[in-house]
This record gives C-alpha cells, structure tokens and sequence, in this order.
C-alpha cells in the first residue's frame, strides 16, 4: 500500500479577521510520509494545521483518505495546571480505557504508576511526552504536531524527536509536524513545505531547501550547515 | 426539629452542592467570577419578586438569561474583555434595582433569605439542583476538554455550542437557586469558594469535583445551623462558613 494518499490539498486559501493568512497552497502527504511545515512566526503553520483538521474555515480543496484516523498534538495547553488532573483523568477525557491509557504511556516510556501524576507536576519533557501519548490514542493512522517541543530544553527536544521516529517506525504513522527548526526538518522529514503565507517551497529538504528559499522565507541571511556524518 | 429550619437545610444542602459542583468547572474555566455580576443583574427580579410575592428565584430566572445574552452580545459587538462587560453589566443591575425596590427589602435582594422558604418552593429548588447535577455530571468531562483547549475539544469533535449552550444554561439556573440562598451579593462565592478550597484539596479531578459538591453542601449546613443559633442572615454565614474551609485547606493544601 505504499504511495497510498493520505492527503491532498488544492489552492487552499485561509482568511482570518479580513487578514490573508495561507494563500493558494497546494500539496500531497503519503502514506508513511513525514512532512514538515517550517516557517517564521505568524507565517500560517499553526493555522495549516488547524485547518487541515477542520477547525477553521477555508476556501480551496482538503481531501483526507477515506476513514482515516487523526491524532493532533497542539502546541501549547496553558489551562491545563489551572485544573487538578492526573494523567489517567486527562486520558479519560477523550474515553480511553484503563488498559490503552497504560499501554500508550509505557510507548512513550513512563511506567505503569505514572499515570497517577498530577499533569502539574510534571516537567515540560514530560508533559509533551503525556501528550504524544494522548494524540495516539485511538491508534491514528495521521499524527498532526503544533511544535511539539516549544519551551522544552536541548536534551528533552533530542529525545522527543527521537520518540517521534521511533513511534513513526513502529506504528507505520503518517506524520505532519509544525517547526521552525531546520535541524529537525533534515533529521525526521522525507518532505517540507515552506511556508510564510505563501508557499515558497515545496519537496524533499535535501532538494529544496536552497540558500535562496530560505533567504526568502526568513526575509534575511540564513546560514545553516547541514552537517553529514 | 422545626419543620422551616429542616426546609431551609434541604434546600441550602442541595443548591449548594449543586454550585460547588458546577463551581468546579467554573474554576477550571476561570469564569467563577461570572456568577458574580448575573447575581447582581438578578436584583431587579428579586426586587419585582419581593415586591409582587412570588419567589425569587423565578424572578431572577428571566434576568440571567437576560445577562447572559447581553455579555454575549456585548463581547461579540465590543471584543472588550469578559470582566469589563460583566462590570458595565451588573453595575447596571444594582442601579436600576435601587431605583424602584424599597430599602426595607434590599436585604432579602442583596444577601438572600432562605430561612422563610416554601414547601413547593423547596421542593422545585431541590428537584432542579438534582436535575442540575446530572446535567453537569453529564457533560463534565467535555467541558474540562474544552476548558483545557477548544481546539483540542474541536479536534475530538466536540459540538463545543451545543456544550456551551448547556453549561452556560446550567450556570443561569445555578444562579437563579443561588441568589435565594445568599443573594444577589454573593452568588459568586456560592460557586467559587467551595472550587477553590476543592482545588486547594485534591490531586485528581474525582477528588475536585465531588469536594467541591461536598464543601458546598456542608457550608450551607454550617451557614444555616449558626444564622438558627445566632440569628444573623443564613446567606452571608453560608459564605463565611465556605471562606472557613478554604482558609484551612490552604493549609493541607496539595
């Protein structure tokens, strides 16, 4: 079933508050893809997304495959402390059984006890891992990320990345992942959209992310040495 | 035991755990303090109420929904923040009450007066805290998804109007039970305090909200009990016996 579509998207156009926010963006995710979406702040990833799961209004076309399943980790959850919930309430919220909320954590590397944690308590690694584990229930076949690894540290970043591919490998999970971080982009994707409001490229990193593409999506000088081992 | 004091405690029990509980979710969604200007937009309801005898909490009713419909609309039109509107919303509640309610009624309006509730009175608020449970125990788990994150709630296919439209319903009717026991004043605390020492108290949200039912109910208890020994009005005791709990929770706080 290789080269099976997941997602097709034609001149997809967003507006927001009479503000132009995507513009005639058009693109293909298969079956078992990662697919990065890079750009500067405010230049419409989280929106992409957003849209791609239908929460925002849109003119163009966004064909997903016939019943496929969707999990979406979003970017930031700030409410979430303001509540007193443990990690097995937090899974029960989308109607996890016991069994699933247990396994889906131990996929992520916590323990069977961990589930009885106050979300409060945790740390920003943790907390992004509790959520990758709550995206996968229900077993998706598509993961959508919103920057899964803003306001973590260096160390806990290179272990979610590592998650990521590791959860992607074992779960044959389609993967489509917000970031401005080029690293990221060369280590986990097999395609990239660059993004700031218009699409500006489009393809696999190592072929279209040109000094030039990237001159034009940051608006300055961008040096990055993609470093080969 | 006198038959009035054991209606007063039935009613103060239920309507008061039934704001604890649905106090949680307010909390949790930081609109606690909403109850406070609906409260105070119900002064001309219980004014007309108190003025033409019939019960408060039917003439309050109308008002809230009024309320509720007027911030909406407000904060559609306006985009000010939700604390402004609900100021210029209630503020004008107050006014517009002081200018037609005799003074010697401003006290059952402002701080309640559950000590003289009716048998059917009782009956009704009792039955509509009972409903009123089952209704948020119902939806509690989609409301604390979209109090996490409303993207969220929409990408699990939450209807969220249809869950806003329930909860902000359950909210009026909560109020419109509220202001009988304490008043137009002090309707926020009846959903707030008991959340907050719930809060203070718990490490899972089993423990939060059945706390918070159960801090609500006893405060009402505790309330009645001492305005029956002490004679002061039962609804700002209910409130002071809640701000007594919370104050010791802080210290076993978790």
């Amino acid at each position: 079933m290789e080269n099976e579509f997941i997602l097709k998207v034609r001149n997809l156009n967003v507006r927001l508050d009479h503000q132009s926010i995507i513009e005639n963006l058009s693109f293909e995710v298969k079956k078992g893809d990662a697919l990065t979406i890079l750009g500067p702040n405010g230049a419409g990833k989280s929106v992409l997304l957003k849209t791609l799961l239908g929460l925002i209004p849109y003119k163009g076309e966004i064909e997903w495959a016939k019943a496929i399943k969707i999990g979406y980790v979003p970017q930031r959850l700030p409410f979430i402390k303001d509540i007193p919930l443990n990690i097995r309430d937090f899974f029960n919220l989308k109607g996890s059984p016991e069994e699933e909320t247990q396994a889906t954590l131990n996929s992520v590397g916590f323990r069977d006890d961990f589930s009885r944690k106050k979300i409060g308590d945790l740390s920003s690694g943790q907390f992004q891992r509790v959520l990758i584990a709550w995206g996968l229930v229900g077993n998706p076949q598509v993961l959508l990320f919103d920057e899964p690894t803003t306001g973590v540290d260096i160390s806990a970043e290179e272990t979610i990345y590592n998650l990521l591919a590791k959860l992607k490998e074992e779960r044959d999970l389609t993967i489509l992942l917000v970031t401005h971080d080029l690293s990221v982009v060369y280590k986990f994707s097999t395609d990239v959209i660059c993004l700031n409001r218009q699409p500006i490229c489009y393809g696999p990193p190592q072929e279209v992310l040109t000094p030039e593409s990237l001159q034009r999506l940051y608006g300055g000088e961008v040096k990055y040495y993609q470093h080969k081992h | 035991m006198d038959h009035q004091f054991l209606l007063s405690l039935i009613v103060g029990i239920s309507v008061g755990g039934a704001a604890g509980y649905l106090g949680s979710l307010m909390l949790s969604r930081r609109m606690a303090l909403v109850a406070g200007p609906l409260g105070h937009l119900t002064l001309p309801g219980i004014a007309l109420a108190l003025m033409y005898g019939f019960d408060v909490s039917f003439g309050a009713f109308p008002f809230v929904i009024f309320g509720i419909i007027l911030i909406w609309l407000f904060e559609m039109r306006t985009k000010l923040p939700m604390e402004a509107l609900t100021a210029v919303v209630f503020a004008s509640g107050v006014a517009i009450t002081f200018l037609f309610l005799p003074i010697e009624q401003a006290e059952a309006a402002l701080v309640g007066d559950i000590s003289r509730v009716g048998f059917v009175e009782a009956i009704i608020s009792v039955v509509l805290a009972f409903l009123l449970f089952l209704v948020v125990r119902k939806i509690y788990p989609k409301i604390v998804l979209m109090n996490i994150s409303e993207e969220l709630a929409q990408s699990e296919k939450l209807n969220i109007k249809k869950y806003n439209l329930i909860y902000l319903g359950s909210i009026a009717i909560i109020v419109a039970l509220g202001v009988k026991m304490v008043g137009g004043l002090l309707t926020a605390a009846l959903v707030a305090i008991p959340a907050s020492a719930a809060r203070n108290l718990s490490r899972n949200l089993a423990q939060y909200a059945i706390g918070a039912m159960i801090i609500g109910g006893i405060s009402s208890s505790l309330g009645i009990l001492t305005f029956k020994i002490t004679g002061f009005p039962a609804g700002p005791l209910i409130i002071l016996a809640s701000t007594l709990i919370f104050s010791i929770s802080i210290i076993f706080r978790k």
